[in-house]
């Protein structure tokens, strides 16, 4: 264990499904309690169905799912992915249903939003552009 | 003018840096070596910066870097970062859509009347 | 164009106390806010504040908020949400961003409360994934429920970097470092004490060298720094993280104030850019005010004490009150702020090497280097003080504003007196009676219920405990000392909860009665926490 005690989903008292969308999430906090959460949802990123709650980021729905990576810049191809998580930074811009530049970690997520890994202002990978 | 400004004043040649490769604006992906030549090549305020590099005109406004950048002219300038200058503020605050800057309403909200 | 008597921009502490103020007594107001909630950082903040009960101590930061609130809406301010101030023109027009529309709003006066922003240092590998701020581990565990990684090291040991550090802890990921390269621990003793006796190990004057990662975080390597800050070679130290945090310090948010043409200074002492303005936040534009933050970064007890100030004279401004009422709402303010703003970290002080207390008595140097007072040092402090039964041991050992615990014992055991910021002492008027209300309401989680000999060879502990799973009666496991290093095997012979503790749980061990003064936390044996 780490230098405190915690609480998380366990592999065995969940079914697949839950893992997945539990990984990176606290269930029970000592001081806030069970985060209370909206609607479990499905969307898509980059192809893939994944799952997180409505109403959340979506940079908090991509992150409990394990994806750090939001984006490639223009110049140098770099990733980069949550920075400041206020809407402050825009490190965290992704193609949301086909707009670009959307800032992920202040934009509600939707059931069946598309979401896409942008490369500059792009949804193609650079070597397609 | 102030003295910092006091474009007479000598400030060195521009000598390499080992993190000269080193990122500063996150946005605009402008380096610390590309800030510090500017210095040399004569942009002494933020404003010039922002210009000349396009340092801090990205998305974000500066949000980040501004800071950083002031730092790393101050020290190429050998003064201290208050004395620089600050960049203009100006509107819009926050990234935004021509279209939805452009989308001025004239009707009040039932919960403004 | 709608028309407000004053227009506030931020919802945080400092907006919303300038509302409430300006509402009671009779402004027309709105506050505009660019987040989908208000309450600004209070929300993000569960550890209890400090201050004395004036100033809510002992209250946790987003109960706070609530309160907050709820005092607003029952004002009868209006907040406005998703509402970004895109610019503020001549005259108080203030120009929103609502949706896919920009409007434009008059005011007759301006209330500025837009809070700072974080600041960042340069490393390589700085842009990688998995390194953030600390406001974004913050958000991401205390408003989204996510964990912000699993492995963490910490840059900045200011109260932000050391709450953070802990709040980190509680909801389950592991701090391997917390570190600084400035000499000296930046924030308060009593908070990076809390994290030290949890097995966090303090780097002071040391920095990252590296980021390491392709496509996020991996590791990062630290090195020791000099006085110039310049990195000492053989002196590197390499981490497996997965997330780097950074708390190295916020600036102020104050370009709508340059934008409106108030005249502005740049001060370190107060952030960076702030607005030229009396202590009620009459910057150089009249009827245009700053509060909280933007005007000089301090906390959120000083901001909603900052905010209700400039609420106050707006409404002597638009002829709400008079000048003589004026005059009497700012006197109160003016000594509630004037409490927080003493001790050794007032704004006062700062950047200066603080070597005695206001006792006389010198400061634990290992604190300040190492995040915990070492055994030998704990001793020279008045609130700790042996004696024959249960007792409290008070390990707070710098001048801060802080007196809950004087009001928490029921017996008046500890007493701090009127000076706000004097070290508490051991007064026993009436006796112990164990109660652990004093445990529980030490915001630093500074004070232990001391048992040294219970007659059987065995002294027992008593801790407050805020993390999960909460052991049980009868657990076997360790006791850690100042420094998070195990001292001696412990078994929990009680678990007390309560109300009136506020999450706070107070955790009894017994340890062999050699132990009672050095051991001060409990870890469980080894036991496989499944994922």
């Amino acid at each position: 264990m780490g230098q405190s005690g915690y609480v998380l989903r366990t592999e065995t008292d969940t079914d697949r499904e839950e893992i997945m969308i539990m990984a990176d999430r606290i269930a029970e906090h000592p001081i806030l309690g069970v985060v209370e959460k909206g609607r479990k949802v499905s969307f898509i990123f980059d192809g893939k169905e994944i799952e997180g709650y409505e109403g959340e980021p979506i940079a908090a729905a991509l992150k409990a799912a394990g994806v750090m990576v939001h984006r490639y810049t223009q110049k140098e191809h770099k990733p980069r992915g949550i920075f400041c998580a206020i809407g402050r930074c825009t490190d965290c811009v992704m193609i949301v249903d086909g707009v670009p530049n959307v800032r992920t970690c202040i934009t509600p997520l939707k059931e069946g939003m598309t979401v896409r890994t942008q490369y500059g202002v792009s949804d193609k990978a650079f070597d397609e552009q | 003018m102030n003295s910092v400004n006091d474009r007479s004043r000598d400030i060195g040649p521009f000598l390499p840096g080992a993190d000269d490769d080193m990122l500063v604006c996150r946005c605009e992906e402008i380096t610390k070596g590309e800030i510090r030549r500017a210095v040399h090549d004569g942009m002494w305020t933020m404003t010039e910066i922002r210009r000349y590099l396009r340092a801090g005109m990205g998305l974000c406004q500066g949000q980040t870097c501004s800071r950083l950048v002031k730092g790393i002219v101050a020290r190429e300038l050998g003064v201290s970062p208050a004395e620089i200058e600050p960049a203009t503020s100006r509107v819009p605050m926050r990234p935004i859509e021509m279209r939805i800057f452009a989308n001025e309403a004239e009707e009040v909200d039932a919960d403004e009347k | 164009m709608k028309r407000y008597d004053l227009i506030i921009v931020g919802a945080g502490p400092s907006g919303l106390s300038a509302a409430i103020e300006a509402a009671k007594r009779g402004l027309n107001v709105i506050v505009f806010d660019e987040n989908e909630k208000p309450g600004g950082q209070l929300f993000k903040q569960i550890h209890k504040f400090f201050g004395s009960k004036e100033h809510r101590a002992k209250v946790r930061g987003f109960v706070i908020g609530r309160q907050l609130l709820e005092e607003a809406a029952e004002a009868g301010v209006s907040v406005k949400l998703n509402a970004t101030v895109i610019g503020l023109y001549q005259d108080k027009e203030v120009v929103v961003k609502q949706g896919a529309r920009i409007k434009h709003y008059k005011a007759d006066s301006v209330v500025i409360a837009t809070g700072a922003a974080e600041n960042m240092v340069l490393f390589p590998g700085w842009t990688l994934p998995g390194v953030i701020g600390a406001g974004a581990a913050q958000t991401m565990m205390n408003l989204h429920g996510i964990l912000p990684g699993k492995k963490i090291l910490m840059l900045g040991s200011g109260n932000v970097g050391l709450v953070v550090s802990f709040q980190l802890m509680q909801c389950g990921c592991e701090v391997v470092a917390l570190v600084d390269a400035a000499p000296r621990v930046g924030g308060y003793g009593v908070h990076a004490s809390k994290v030290a006796r949890c097995g966090v190990p303090f780097y002071l004057s040391h920095t990252i060298v590296e980021a390491e990662g392709e496509d996020c975080v991996k590791g990062v390597t630290i090195a020791e720094v000099d006085d110039k800050f310049k990195f000492i070679p053989g002196t590197e130290k390499h981490f497996e993280v997965d997330t780097i945090c950074m708390a190295v310090g916020l600036s102020p948010m104050s370009q709508l104030l340059k934008m409106a043409g108030a005249e502005m200074t740049d001060d370190p002492k107060r952030g960076g850019q702030v607005p030229v303005c009396d202590e009620y936040g009459r910057t150089s534009i009249p009827g245009v005010f700053a509060a909280g933050d933007v005007s000089g970064i301090e906390e959120a007890s000083s901001a909603m004490i900052e905010g209700r100030m400039a609420g106050v004279a707006a409404a002597e401004f638009l002829g709400y009150i008079d000048k003589a009422e004026l005059d009497k709402e700012l006197a109160v303010l003016d000594k509630a702020l004037d409490g927080l703003r003493q001790g050794m970290f007032a704004p006062a002080n700062r950047g200066k090497a603080i070597e005695k207390t206001e006792e006389g008595i010198d400061i634990s140097s290992n604190l300040l280097k190492k995040g915990y007072v070492s055994d030998d040092e704990i001793e020279r402090f008045p609130g700790v003080t042996h004696k024959k039964g249960i007792h409290p041991v008070i390990e707070c050992t710098q001048n801060i504003p802080c007196n809950p615990c004087q009001d928490a014992c029921p017996k008046k055991c500890i007493s701090i007196g009127d000076n706000i910021t004097s070290l508490p002492i051991a007064v026993y008027e009436g006796d112990c009676i164990g109660c652990g209300m004093c445990v529980a309401s030490c915001s630093g989680q500074a004070i232990f219920l001391v048992d040294e000999d219970c007659g059987d060879g065995t002294a027992t502990v008593t801790i407050p405990y805020e993390f999960l799973p909460l052991p049980k009666e009868g657990t076997k496991g360790v006791a850690l000392g100042r420094n998070g290093r195990m001292v001696c095997e412990a078994e929990v012979v009680s678990v007390k909860s309560a109300t009136a503790f506020d999450k706070t749980h107070l955790l009894t061990m017994r340890v062999p009665k050699e132990y009672a003064m050095t051991a001060r936390f409990f870890k469980e044996a080894e036991q496989e926490v499944s994922r």
